[in-house]
């Protein structure tokens, strides 16, 4: 298919552009096949460049023979085009809903974007499974890389490597993944390395409603137990949710077969709930209404802070039993997919330092996200002005990115990278120009060749330019592991995410720019005086005469 | 000391509001505090952790019914702590029950703490903390007097008002018949005076009480006065009047012949309603808003509905939107604005006061804040004695209006983060001495009573400790030169600009605050900077002394832009602020135990010369057991099914112990 098929006015002069908090800009509009851009041809002033990706919902308006297109982002975004002429603004119109909607993979921007930057280090080959391994290894002798999944035969949604009890073999796991919805057989996810206990996740068990048993399971399961230690599973789904799930075939362990585990029902919500509920978020915030009452009423009915504080919670007690308790965790909910991703990268977050370093996130998200087979495909395919029926879509991803930034705003000094990484992840997730969010799970990206048709968002931002702008500057390694405060009070708003375009950020860049000129200037004091220190203390040697003063 | 019955008890048990985390210890008595010392039940040699409660502080003590480990005494601060003890028998707990009782409700001033605190000051240092603010120099700095605003003595005895100052400023053409029929046609005799001149548009706002207009009374001389306010204003020929009271009420006390400016009588005026609820309003809406944070296992849901039904960001959103308006019409139309609600104390004195701020960068400023409230509250007579309950009188009286004003700072801080020179734990420790009784500023209801009571003589100011410790109170993030480009501050009054203010109302629970503070580590930074300064310049002198060039000093760093370069440290905060403030030693001293235990050589790889703290991290013990408790109670009736939970509780339990 040809793109200009779907172009019919490439361009359209004085057009004029509204976006909040910033002066309209006139110029002319061009269309090409991924990009929406307005250029006003004078050098200083900014210019719109817009991936057709980006476009969640489009509305028309005219007034007299001037059109007007409302253009909702899935970052959030909301912008207007006033466009002269009333057929130039349909043509537009009808232009942009076309390829803002194309279905196939193949012909998303990432397959067609070259880097204008010097790639330093490839980022497909930055967080390989191998490599993480490696790591483990050092620490640990009680596992194993297996390869049973190297066909996605076993489990269509995992890697084809995965790491496995040493004592477990192939054999085992194909009768463990028959057992495990999705294939999910359980998997290594976080090792703790100061008790050595670990966390696993999985897919429900298929047990049905006849309480189907899979010794294997058992096995697998068990062989991470330490002589006489019980560990813990933790069941993202309500008691309720997960007996209903019974009836189609899932489950959950029963007391009987596995006696060596206590089971903890949570209550994190599935995706169609979760993506209602960033509808009515983003409808609030929108809201510019006076009425506090409002304001409040809707905060609440959306239900998004609820969800983080649930989230937040069930990641804190799986946290809670690994390192205070010295039990191993397994986490499931039905797929395995997203509650129980949430719950496994946020409670690395906590115990794990090295997840708070902007490349150890990076790690988490491609180890717990990526190659675990979070369906961002699908999950982010639409965002919160979409007008179209939601089928498998939900901000799973964005509500993991939120809790980071509670855990964050609660430790400001304890992680690497600041805020705008946070955002920067989520506008990546839903629409870029890079291949890493492409796709559903490791199969679809060996499908689609990713790693040789596209750029990987990791090897744009691991460059000095980009990376400083990420970096915390209040940043102080903390080894320690960080027990966030979940009580209601303690958990705000992301404001910088969902109130981006509703308020001029002007004085709190300003603030921010403020403490960090106070950071370098004490940083560059202090290099002063350890130089000047040096320089005395060498002058001294040299001449000890110069000892007494 | 008469009231003490028991001046120690042992065996106390304080319990966390929150989680069932609690320490065992002894609770002292004496004549202006109470004290819980934590008994140092592991033979470690740490000094147990202290809580000092003032008595002015407590607003309520409960004893609640017997239980089988002891009797419950809960204790309310005005200061939003919550303390909860366990005191083993239920004689020593109703002596101590019934000693707060009455010591809580002092009935004369002289019992209030601050005829007893003595900061060693002689007298000549108290006569000059006294002398720290002062209202004429302020009024000057606003270019009053001038052609058009003059100094009347007309109060000089409180004769025509016993609620205002002696020193007023009136329009010059407000003879002293005008002022004193106005006074008579107002409320309490509370008649038009100046507060606050806009120098650069000749503006003023000015604030009164309602008139005693009932149904159809009118005032020759109020509407002259009014006239004259509108003459002082060449750019505008109307005056606004805001009265701040929702119409419904206003109309209402028509009927008590009282009300609100005609506007057929008064030819130049435009009146405005703009709907801020009365001080019973106020008090109903802090008394839910605590029941709904104090509660145990809040859920997010309950927070919100909570939150808004209580509708004190409702009503904190009316102040600011008033200001706001006030300002507007001061800065943007250039037209003087005559502020009023029923007695003109309490929402006048807020308005007249946030709106003043959003003016002037002075009055953001630590001296400048001080002046506001010096002049908008204290002076003209909010009542500080009853709204604060500062002696036995009647429960009515009392609002939380002033602390409704410093939220209202606070909530502009946030929008405004560098165009403050003080920060949030300068409007905490504030609100902490508005009720501690401890210094004469804010006792009783008005200047005349103040000085009846002699506080000039008899009591310390609170401005001039504040001042003393000026550098604790400083906001990192200030920038003069933001306020020189931005003299008036336009804020947004979108409802989601209005936050919980969870550093005030949960100031002493320490589980819910950041681990780490942003504010700390800057001021932190700060001091260390400035230390390095020094040192820098020592070294440079020391190596041209010895003749050597030294090498770094080819381009000496820039200065950052402060204004404070002082030369004493930082003394330790405040124990009452815990935000960021040191912990108590026995909390320090477990962190490094664990800290130690859990990571070997963290100290050696961690080359802090500062004095940081990683706050929080392993060793929060009431942090886990919330998780836990959590779990117990989202899932209590499926405890009996899934004997896993109750497991883990236990586990948690055993734990902690």
């Amino acid at each position: 298919m040809e793109f200009a098929e779907l172009i019919k006015t490439p361009r359209v002069d004085g057009v004029v552009l509204h976006r909040p908090f910033m002066p309209t800009v006139e110029g002319t509009l061009c269309l090409t096949g991924h990009h929406l851009i307005l250029s006003s041809r004078q050098d200083n002033t900014e210019e719109l460049w817009l991936l057709h990706s980006n476009i969640d919902s489009m509305e028309k308006r005219f007034v007299g023979s001037v059109g007007s297109i409302i253009v909702k982002c899935k970052d959030l975004r909301v912008i207007q085009l006033d466009i002269p002429g009333m057929e130039e603004c349909l043509n537009i119109a009808s232009s942009i809903e076309a390829l803002s909607t194309l279905d196939s993979v193949s012909l998303m921007y990432p397959f067609f974007y070259r880097p204008m930057f010097e790639v330093i280090e490839d980022g497909w080959n930055s967080y390989l499974p191998q490599d993480a391994f490696k790591e483990l290894e050092s620490m640990t002798d009680e596992w194993r890389l297996s390869k049973v999944n190297k066909d996605f035969t076993v489990c269509p949604s995992y890697p084809p490597v995965v790491a496995v009890p040493k004592n477990i073999d192939d054999d085992t796991l194909k009768k463990v993944g028959a057992f495990r919805h999705g294939g999910r057989f359980p998997v290594l996810s976080y090792y703790h390395k100061k008790n050595g206990m670990v966390m696993m996740r999985a897919g429900q068990p298929l047990t049905g409603t006849n309480g189907r048993r899979c010794k294997e399971d058992e096995k697998l399961i068990n062989a991470t137990l330490r002589p006489g230690k019980r560990g813990y599973i933790i069941d993202t789904r309500t008691i309720n949710v997960a007996q209903q799930a019974k009836a189609r075939g899932g489950g959950f362990e029963s007391e009987g077969n596995y006696p060596q585990w206590r089971r903890i029902h949570k209550a994190i919500d599935r995706y169609n709930v979760l993506q209602e509920s960033l509808i009515k978020l983003v409808e609030a915030c929108n809201d510019q209404s006076h009425s506090m009452d409002r304001w409040l009423s809707k905060l609440e009915a959306s239900n998004w802070q609820t969800h983080i504080k649930e989230i937040l919670t069930t990641a804190c007690l799986a946290a809670q039993c690994i390192d205070r308790e010295g039990a191993s965790v397994l986490v499931h909910g039905t797929e395995g997919t997203d509650s129980t991703l949430q719950v496994s990268s946020l409670a690395q977050i906590i115990l794990d330092p090295g997840c708070r370093t902007i490349k150890g996130f990076q790690g988490l998200v491609e180890r717990e996200w990526l190659q675990a087979g979070h369906p961002f495909q699908q999950r982010c395919a639409q965002s919160a002005y979409s007008n179209s029926k939601p089928r498998q879509e939900a901000p799973a991803f964005l509500l993991f990115l939120d809790c980071v930034w509670q855990v964050l705003r609660q430790f400001p000094c304890s992680f690497e990278f600041n805020e705008s990484f946070l955002v920067l992840l989520f506008e990546h997730a839903y629409a870029s120009q890079f291949g890493t969010f492409l796709g559903s799970c490791a199969a679809d990206r060996a499908r689609l060749s990713l790693p040789e048709k596209t750029v990987s968002l990791w090897s744009w931002v691991n460059r000095p330019q980009e990376l400083e702008r990420l970096t915390n500057p209040l940043y102080e390694a903390n080894s320690l592991v960080i027990w966030p405060s979940v009580a209601p009070q303690s958990l705000l708003l992301w404001e910088g995410l969902f109130l981006r375009w509703n308020r001029s950020s002007k004085c709190l860049d300003e603030a921010y720019d403020e403490m960090v000129h106070i950071i370098e200037y004490n940083k560059e004091l202090q290099n002063k005086v350890n130089s000047l220190r040096r320089q005395l203390a060498q002058l001294e040697t040299e001449d000890p005469l110069l000892d007494t003063p | 000391m008469e009231h003490i019955r028991t001046p120690k008890v042992e065996q106390v048990r304080l319990v966390d509001r929150f989680s069932n985390k609690s320490t065992n210890g002894t609770l002292y008595l004496t004549a202006t505090h109470l004290i819980f010392v934590e008994g140092s039940s592991n033979n470690s040699a740490s000094a147990g952790q202290e809580i000092w409660i003032l008595h002015h502080h407590i607003a309520s003590v409960e004893k609640q019914s017997l239980t089988t480990t002891g009797c419950p005494l809960v204790i309310q601060c005005r200061n939003f702590r919550v303390v909860h003890f366990v005191v083993q028998r239920e004689r020593d707990c109703h002596d101590v029950y019934s000693s707060l009782l009455r010591l809580l409700r002092p009935v004369y001033y002289e019992e209030l703490y601050a005829f007893s605190y003595n900061p060693k000051q002689n007298d000549q240092q108290r006569e000059e903390g006294w002398q720290l603010i002062d209202l004429g120099a302020e009024f000057e700095r606003m270019g009053v007097p001038n052609d058009q605003w003059q100094h009347t003595d007309v109060n000089r005895d409180y004769k025509v008002c016993e609620t205002y100052p002696r020193d007023l400023y009136v329009p010059i053409t407000a003879s002293k018949p005008i002022i004193v029929g106005s006074s008579k046609f107002r409320s309490k005799g509370r008649f038009p005076v100046l507060t606050y001149f806009y120098q650069e548009k000749k503006a003023a706002v000015c604030r009164c009480s309602q008139p005693l207009s009932g149904f159809s009374a009118r005032c020759l001389e109020d509407e002259s006065m009014l006239q004259a306010i509108s003459k002082a204003n060449h750019n505008s020929h109307f005056v606004y009047v805001m009265d701040t009271r929702p119409k419904l009420n206003a109309l209402a006390n028509r009927a008590a012949g009282k009300g609100y400016e005609n506007e057929d009588n008064y030819s130049n005026i435009r009146f405005q309603f703009v709907g801020i609820e009365n001080i019973h309003v106020m008090r109903a809406s802090l008394q839910k808003l605590l029941e709904v944070i104090g509660a145990r296992s809040l859920t997010m849901s309950d927070y919100l509905v909570g939150l808004e039904s209580s509708g004190w960001l409702r009503h904190i959103k009316a102040i600011v939107d008033a200001a706001v308006f006030l300002t507007k019409a001061v800065t943007v139309e250039g037209a003087s604005v005559l502020v009023h609600c029923s007695d003109g104390w309490d929402r006048t004195a807020q308005v007249c006061a946030l709106g003043s701020l959003l003016m002037d960068p002075y009055y953001r400023t630590i001296k400048g804040l001080m002046v506001l409230i010096e002049k908008d509250w204290i002076s003209f007579g909010h009542k500080f004695a009853d709204r604060c309950d500062q002696l036995d009188g009647d429960p009515k009286e009392v609002s939380p209006i002033f602390t409704q004003f410093l939220e209202c700072v606070w909530q502009l801080t946030e929008q405004f983060p560098h165009a403050f020179e003080y920060s949030e734990w300068f409007l905490l420790q504030i609100h902490e001495h508005v009720h501690s009784c401890q210094y004469g500023n804010f006792l009783g209801n008005n200047q005349r009573q103040r000085e009846q009571l002699q506080l000039g003589e008899r009591t310390h100011s609170l401005w001039d400790f504040l001042m003393s410790e000026k550098q604790n109170y400083l906001n990192p993030f200030y920038k003069p030169s933001y306020s020189e480009a931005h003299p008036v501050l336009e804020p947004s009054t979108l409802p989601y600009h209005f936050k919980f203010w969870r550093n005030m109302y949960h100031q002493f629970d320490r589980a819910m605050h950041p681990r780490q503070s942003i504010l700390k580590t800057i001021l932190t930074l700060k001091e260390n900077s400035r230390k390095a300064e020094s040192e820098l310049q020592a070294l440079e002198t020391r190596l041209q002394k010895l003749g050597v060039t030294p090498i770094a000093t080819s381009d000496p760093p820039a200065p950052p832009p402060t204004r404070d370069q002082r030369t004493n440290p930082l003394p330790p905060r405040p124990d009452s602020l815990i935000l960021g403030a040191p912990i108590n030693h026995k909390e320090v001293e477990r962190r490094e135990e664990e800290d130690e235990q859990d990571e070997v050589g963290v100290e050696a790889t961690e080359r802090t010369d500062t004095e940081r703290t990683v706050e929080g991290s392993s060793g929060t013990e009431s942090r886990k057991q919330s998780y836990g408790e959590l779990e117990g109670t989202c899932n209590g009736e499926l405890a009996k099914v899934e004997p896993a939970v109750v497991s883990l509780e236990l586990g948690v339990a055993r734990m902690t112990c």
